[in-house]
């Protein structure tokens, strides 16, 4: 229960979290793991051999029919047109006025046939913005709850992984951003080289009762890998040193994906999508503002809301903000105005009072070599 | 959890170590249970006057910041430097080497308002912490 006595959802995993002494946070209306043995200790795990984590919380849902492409395409600012068979896109689905309702992944499985997958903070808010615009009448269903997803990530991912598939098929085939359906010790799981933590990994689809065995069989195979179970703790910490954003934190319905450095996902070229018009408009105008990383030069660690100062005036704001495990400096991601956001610029930021120098750093913050 | 005998406890849980007219102080193996890995201390500079029960610093874990209470009224003597470059002293060893300030308090009695470990105990028990 939370405080305020209103009853928690929870994993297909919820009890293999509580065996092993997990401690569980509410997150999203879920029970979820925050961390096991430690954050930092899963961070590095990630990092240097495998993590599992189990982000089964997260929302999906499968669009089919004739009109399932028009439907996507009309909803989100990437091109679902261009998408081939098999693979995935990253997208983000704007208002008419350019903001983020939701960042989102689109798998597509057939010619007319997608599964999405968006923020577990965000299930009910995008099933009501895309239900409700489904002109086309294409079939529409919330697989949510019946859907697990375990993510296995880092280095040795894929050894491992490997050793569990039975059946046909292999994992080198599937190239990043990619998915197949594979058996996975012995069940059918929807495999994708997808993931939130800047290491090779894979992003496990499958059914909530299939869940606590695969699970358990990764963390068998894993462990003399270096696999261990990791939570949202170290999700966070991993995804925060890659500078991918987290929708609530760096990205909301009051910012656009141009000023988020998501423009890369606006494909105007695709034609009419919700928003096209505004972001076409900021686009001409240029945005006065940016989605930057950085580091303290000072003491202290930024966090999300902290004021960022430009000679001594409010000039934006913190919106993530960590100590990084790799690089033992704090670092953190914000918005600043366009002419402070080059590489090098510095500005304040207001920690509890205190003004402590920052400076504008490229990102990602740890550098990694492309999967 | 530890509990060491001869150390006072505060409900803030940091623990006290008399020694003479001085206080060393830091935080309990519960506190540091609680916030997780501990990645930055901030403390304040030795001559610092501090008032019982004010903020006089600052622990962060990855997720959480946490502050620090004076357990004692008294100037700063001594501070733990290591605790810089090695926050996670205070997880690993939170009565010895994770120890954070030394105060020359200016009245000993407020020794007397703090928790002896069977009390401190009882208190973290009851608060269900």
């Amino acid at each position: 229960m939370t405080e305020s006595g209103e009853t928690l959802m929870r994993t297909p995993l919820h009890e293999a979290h509580l065996q092993v002494g997990a401690k569980m946070i509410p997150f999203a209306g879920f029970e979820m793991p925050v961390q096991y043995r430690g954050v930092l200790e899963e961070h590095r795990s990630v990092r240097r051999a495998a993590g599992l984590f189990d982000i089964s919380h997260m929302g999906e849902f499968e669009v089919e029919g004739p009109g399932a492409t028009e439907f996507l395409q009309r909803l989100v600012t990437n091109n679902v047109k261009k998408l081939e068979v098999g693979n995935v896109l990253y997208s983000v689905m704007c208002r008419e006025d350019g903001g983020i309702v939701d960042d989102l992944t689109i798998y597509r499985l057939g010619r007319e046939r997608y599964m999405t997958v968006v923020n577990a903070a965000n299930i009910e808010k995008d099933w009501e913005w895309m239900a409700t615009r489904n002109e086309v009448d294409c079939t529409f269903r919330n697989i949510s709850e019946e859907t697990a997803l375990i993510a296995p990530q880092g280095p040795a991912a894929e050894k491992i992984l490997a050793e569990l598939i039975s059946g046909g098929g292999d994992l080198e085939s599937i190239s990043y951003y990619a998915a197949a359906e594979r058996e996975v010790a012995g069940r059918k799981v929807l495999v994708s080289r997808t993931g939130y933590t800047g290491e090779d990994g894979f992003e496990l689809y499958l059914a909530a009762e299939d869940a606590p065995y695969v699970w358990n069989s990764l963390l068998l195979t894993g462990a003399e890998h270096g696999l261990i179970p990791c939570g949202l703790g170290a999700r966070d910490t991993l995804r925060t040193e890659m500078k991918f954003s987290l929708y609530g934190n760096d990205i909301d319905e009051k910012t656009n994906p141009l000023e988020a450095g998501l423009g890369w996902v606006v494909k105007f070229k695709v034609g009419d999508f919700i928003g096209y018009k505004r972001l076409a408009e900021i686009r001409e105008l240029g945005i006065d503002r940016k989605l930057v990383g950085f580091e303290l030069v000072d003491r202290g660690i930024p966090r999300r809301g902290a004021r960022i100062l430009i000679d001594g005036k409010s000039a934006g704001v913190v919106t993530s903000g960590t100590m990084s495990p790799t690089l033992g400096k704090a670092i953190g991601i914000g918005y600043v105005p366009i002419s402070h956001a080059g590489e090098g610029s510095g500005f304040e930021v207001d920690i509890r009072g205190k003004l402590r120098a920052a400076m504008v750093v490229n990102t990602p913050f740890v550098r990694k070599k492309s999967a | 959890m530890e509990y060491p005998q001869g150390l006072k406890f505060s409900r803030e849980h940091e623990w006290v170590k008399v020694e003479g007219n001085t206080a060393l102080v830091g935080i309990t193996d519960h506190a540091q249970s609680e916030l997780g890995d501990v990645v930055y201390v901030e403390l304040p500079e030795v001559g610092a006057e501090l008032e019982a029960n004010s903020i006089f610093g600052v622990v962060e874990s990855v997720k959480a910041v946490s502050d620090l209470f004076a357990p004692v009224t008294g100037m700063v003597t001594e501070v733990n430097q290591q605790l810089s470059d090695e926050p996670e002293l205070v997880n690993s060893d939170p009565f010895e080497d994770g120890w954070m300030l030394r105060i020359e308090m200016s009245d000993i009695s407020e020794i007397d308002a703090l928790l002896g470990p069977e009390d401190y105990k009882a208190y973290i028990e009851e608060e269900d912490v």
